[in-house]
């Protein structure tokens, strides 16, 4: 890797050794590689012999929705035990909201609470909480959702991410406290989150649909699952760093364990876990489209179905719905968390006034809408007659780019694909999966020891052995090309927004919308301009994965200390020799951080881009799904969190490794 | 698996455990279910919806002729593969569309698990097969013989898979046995697997604006060949013979080389569904629809823009006879 390479210090006395090395593991390599391919098990052991895990798992999944039994119920009765009671809050909110319900024991019909008492209260909460700004916010992205017609698959949506946030939000909680006074069973769940977070969705749904049913309260708990780790993440953290002293006080003081985590350690460590709650808040938002496959309905739907008939306009509309609840629910968080952190000091006096007043204003303005629409249920629906539609407008866009751009596009396309992404493809493909694990292992050994290298070379070869190997190299090729594209576009802008605070307004309007809004929405146009294929699955990945790199190089030239520079300034040096010789550098490992994300995320992408059309291990996944299998989904996941894991591991050995020689210097 | 036979749904079987009391209850709806009375039980049946909108205003049609014989009806949005699944476990009540070229393999299995019952055809026939917009044929005047396809290899290549031509068929699940196809008739193209309908659709639609030539799978009934201007490419006619028997047709050694066969679409159900509501069954296996009212009325809903809804409820509106005959009598 040419990283390693380029990184020793000059003139150092080991750095003919290192040559040395590199030049007899290359060679070494080199001559594995040719005799590798000369032998079917070093190659690629997919018609030799294969392990049947992919059957293994199926068979246990059999066993337990088929035989498993306690005694007084089975297991299948257990998991529709948890579905049903799970159905309850979902069914109660989505009445109140979007279908309405009867009254219990009669036969009156109470209406669902009504779009404007919805907006009004979304308003009064956000001034409350966060001032006019805010309260501005949530009038703009609650009226969009009536404006544009949105509001019925808005609120589905919506009572299901305010069920699964919360439970989300407790499970992790409680994990993340479990694994923090226990160390034991951290070792247990660590590797576990691993899995959660890079195992692709379309891998357990599957398994979810089979014990828990079809329908929302699967698609709901597939949300869960998937939302649910950065939160036990946060919360380790959060306990961890709570000062020393406080706890101390609560030891001279006599609390119990309980009232040490419940009086001390939880209140202390709020305000980390804020951050913990909105990345489950993004998360579950980010799971909409996915969830409505399994029948979640709401604005997933819209957008799926959408796309079906071509209406991309259409799509874009209810996608930029998804966007706007997401950026909604995540400033009201953050302002409440801000709120309780500027109140707690005088939390006394404010007890008596503020909660009170904000819940139950919030509370009586959904009462009295609820009470107008009953005389008057007219009201009740945004006017037809008020409903913008812009489809056409992006439908014609997109239709004036196709005739009038494709051709320059097409001549880029064609470019990349023959100098670049062919040849890259074939000599991943054709390279033996010995002498690549071998590789892999090497510089595993070189940055961290031999521990890393049996965990790389153990992964690399479950690959291998469950008959990946070819398809995982797909996807190493694909995310690779979409990771050095996204890091040299990312990168550059991330500089740029760091130098100007207008730039930076801009660019993180972008980032945002492209974080949030659904990749289907631009999945599709960018089929329409590049075909189906691999370059249109690295387009997507690149507009995806972008936001990582541009936000962590930002964040890391800014933490460059102020000293720093005006030290580099008076020593006479340039505006650009301060950005190559003294920012960058030190911002490097901030960037190394945004580079291993985009490289998540791109991995991450690999199960949406096959829908576009690749041959890879997201393909395999998503065909998985359809035929219901799922070992052969499970096996597939599991690779592509190999994939990402490997990467994760080497970049953090390597991150580590530098931190120390910069230390020794 | 005695459990399966019995007719409680899904949350019902849940509230089992919440107590025995409960399980009396069920048991006591399972008995009134045995009375021939029309909504024989208050279970919701669940249809399912795919992502077609075909399959979509069927379903609704089905749905709506439910309600009318006085059923709770449930739509659920469900993978048309992954279906499958919650139809055995009876979570799912009905699909409406399983397709004979994309779903036959699928439906066997299932059948085979001796939990789900097929319910005969709908009366729509799929006709696949592949598919080029007519502007084509003033650079391919030798279309729609399959014999021509050769000499316009050319105008279909891609930089990918020049000089063979490109040929974009549908997603790996759908099968149809295009690689074959290729094989067994000599054709000098290679098949490109678009990874969903929508991305099907999206690049025909992309060459048909700019009116450059495509050639790919399309399928009816669909709004596709409805909405643009095309034609079917004509293979050898399909015989069983041909993709059973290699000597069959031009190639004497392979199998394939004909065209894709007509296939019937089927209505498929839970079978522990036909003791809850024995009428509804009866009414869903005599339901059927021409190609000609189902084209037309995805025309309305995708091409015109009608509501989806709208549409159903005027065609229930105009063909009353049609659909009042599925409903059983006594």
């Amino acid at each position: 890797m040419s990283i390693t390479a380029t990184d020793s210090t000059s003139r150092h006395p080991a750095i003919r050794s290192t040559t040395l090395f590199w030049g007899a593991a290359l060679a070494g390599l080199v001559v594995l590689f040719v005799v590798a391919s000369q032998f079917p098990v070093l190659d690629d052991p997919r018609r030799e012999f294969l392990l049947p895990f992919a059957r293994w798992i199926s068979d246990g999944m059999d066993f337990l929705v088929d035989d498993l039994s306690f005694g007084l119920f089975t297991f299948e009765d257990l998991t529709r035990a948890i579905a049903f009671v799970l159905s309850l809050p979902l069914l109660a909110l989505t009445s109140l909201l979007a279908s309405g319900w009867t009254l219990p024991f009669s036969e009156i019909e109470v209406a669902p609470l009504p779009w404007f008492a919805v907006v009004a209260a979304m308003v009064f909460m956000g001034w409350r909480i966060g001032g006019g700004k805010l309260a501005a916010l949530m009038f703009a992205s609650f009226a969009y959702l009536a404006i544009f017609d949105q509001w019925q698959s808005a609120m589905i949506t919506l009572s299901s991410v305010l069920v699964a946030v919360p439970i989300g939000i407790v499970f992790g909680l409680g994990l993340g406290i479990l694994a923090y006074k226990h160390s034991g069973s951290e070792r247990v769940i660590s590797p576990l989150l691993d899995l959660m977070q890079t195992v692709p969705v379309f891998a357990y749904l599957l398994p979810v649909l089979v014990l828990f049913g079809f329908g929302q309260v699967s698609a709901m708990i597939a949300t869960i699952i998937y939302a649910m780790p950065p939160m036990v993440r946060v919360t380790i953290v959060a306990l961890r760093s709570v000062p020393g002293d406080l706890l101390e006080f609560g030891d001279m003081a006599g609390c119990t364990a309980r009232q040490m985590l419940w009086r001390i350690e939880l209140p202390a460590a709020r305000d980390s876990l804020m951050v913990g709650v909105n990345q489950v808040v993004m998360l579950s938002l980010n799971m909409v489209i996915i969830a409505s496959m399994i029948g979640a309905g709401g604005l997933g739907r819209d957008v799926l179905t959408s796309l079906k008939r071509l209406a991309i306009g259409d799509a874009l509309e209810a996608g930029v719905a998804i966007t706007l609840l997401a950026i909604a629910i995540d400033r009201l968080s953050q302002a409440f968390a801000n709120r309780a952190r500027m109140k707690r000091p005088k939390r006394s006096q404010d007890r008596t006034r503020v909660p009170l007043s904000t819940p139950a204003g919030f509370v009586a303005i959904l009462l009295i809408g609820a009470l107008i629409t009953a005389l008057a249920p007219s009201l009740a629906i945004y006017p037809r007659a008020l409903v913008l539609d812009t489809g056409p407008f992006w439908d014609e866009l997109i239709r004036l780019i196709n005739v009038h751009l494709y051709d320059t596009l097409d001549a880029i396309k064609a470019f990349l694909l023959i100098w670049v992404m062919i040849p890259l493809k074939r000599l991943l493909v054709e390279a033996p999966w010995m002498a690549v694990a071998a590789g892999v292992a090497l510089i595993g050994w070189r940055l961290s020891g031999l521990r890393l290298a049996a965990t790389l070379f153990a992964m690399a070869a479950f690959i291998a052995f469950t008959g990946n190997w070819e398809k995982a190299m797909i996807s190493v090729y694909l995310c690779g090309t979409s990771v050095v594209i996204a890091c040299l576009i990312g990168i550059p802008i991330g500089v740029w927004s760091a130098a100007s605070a207008r730039a930076r307004g801009v660019i993180s309007v972008v980032i945002d919308t492209l974080q949030t809004l659904p990749s289907f929405v631009y999945l599709i146009p960018v089929v329409m301009l590049f075909q189906v294929g691999d370059f249109s699955a690295m387009i997507a990945i690149v507009l995806y994965a972008l936001a990582p790199a541009v936000r962590y190089t930002d964040h890391g030239l800014r933490q460059v200390p102020g000293e720093t520079i005006e030290a580099a300034t008076m020593a006479g040096c340039t505006p650009a020799q301060i950005l190559w010789r003294v920012k960058l550098p030190l911002a490097t490992p901030h960037i190394m951080l945004g580079v291993n994300q985009t490289i998540m995320m791109a991995l991450s992408m690999l199960v949406i881009t096959a829908l576009v059309g690749t041959s890879d291990l997201g393909q395999e996944v998503y065909i998985a799904l359809t035929r219901a299998n799922v070992g052969m989904g499970i096996v597939a996941g599991l690779c592509v969190a190999f994939l990402a894991m490997t990467a994760d591991r080497l970049i953090g050995a390597w991150a580590a490794e530098r931190r120390r020689r910069l230390h020794l210097a | 698996m005695a459990r399966t036979n019995q007719p409680f749904s899904a949350s019902a079987r849940a509230v089992r455990l919440l107590g025995a009391a409960a399980l009396m209850a069920g048991t006591m709806m399972a008995g009134a279910a045995s009375a021939q009375s029309v909504p024989e039980s208050d279970e919701p049946i669940k249809l399912t919806i795919n992502d077609w909108t075909g399959q979509e205003i069927t379903t609704r049609i089905m749905g709506g002729v439910l309600e009318e014989m006085g059923y709770e009806v449930e739509y659920v949005q469900a993978d048309y593969l992954a279906q499958f699944a919650g139809l055995e476990s009876g979570d799912l009540t009905v699909a409406m569309e399983i397709w004979e070229t994309t779903g036959k393999d699928a439906l066997k299995e299932a059948v085979a698990t001796g939990k789900v019952e097929d319910l005969g055809e709908t009366g729509l026939e799929a006709k696949e097969e592949w598919w080029y917009p007519s502007y084509v044929k003033e650079q391919c005047p030798g279309l729609p013989d399959w014999k021509a396809l050769n000499e316009c290899a050319e105008l279909f290549a891609s930089p990918q898979t020049s000089p063979k031509g490109r040929y974009l068929g549908g997603p790996v699940t759908w099968g149809g046995h295009d690689e074959e196809r290729i094989e067994a008739l000599g054709l000098d193209f290679e098949v490109i697997h678009a990874g969903t309908d929508a991305a099907l659709m999206a690049e025909i639609q992309s060459a048909y604006q700019r009116q450059k030539p495509i050639l790919a799978w399309v399928y009816a009934p669909h709004w596709a060949p409805i909405r643009f201007e095309g034609e079917w490419v004509e293979f050898p006619e399909y015989e069983d013979a041909c993709y059973n028997d290699p000597s069959w047709g031009t190639n004497e050694d392979m199998a394939y080389d004909c065209g894709k066969p007509y296939g019937w679409v089927k209505k498929v159900a839970w079978k522990g569904g036909e003791e809850v509501w024995p009428a509804a069954y009866q009414a869903i296996r005599n339901f059927k629809l021409t190609n000609e009212d189902s084209g037309d009325l995805i025309g309305k809903v995708d091409v015109d823009g009608m509501p989806l809804q709208a549409a159903v409820d005027e065609w229930m509106k105009n063909n009353e006879d049609t659909w009042k005959s599925w409903i059983p009598q006594n």
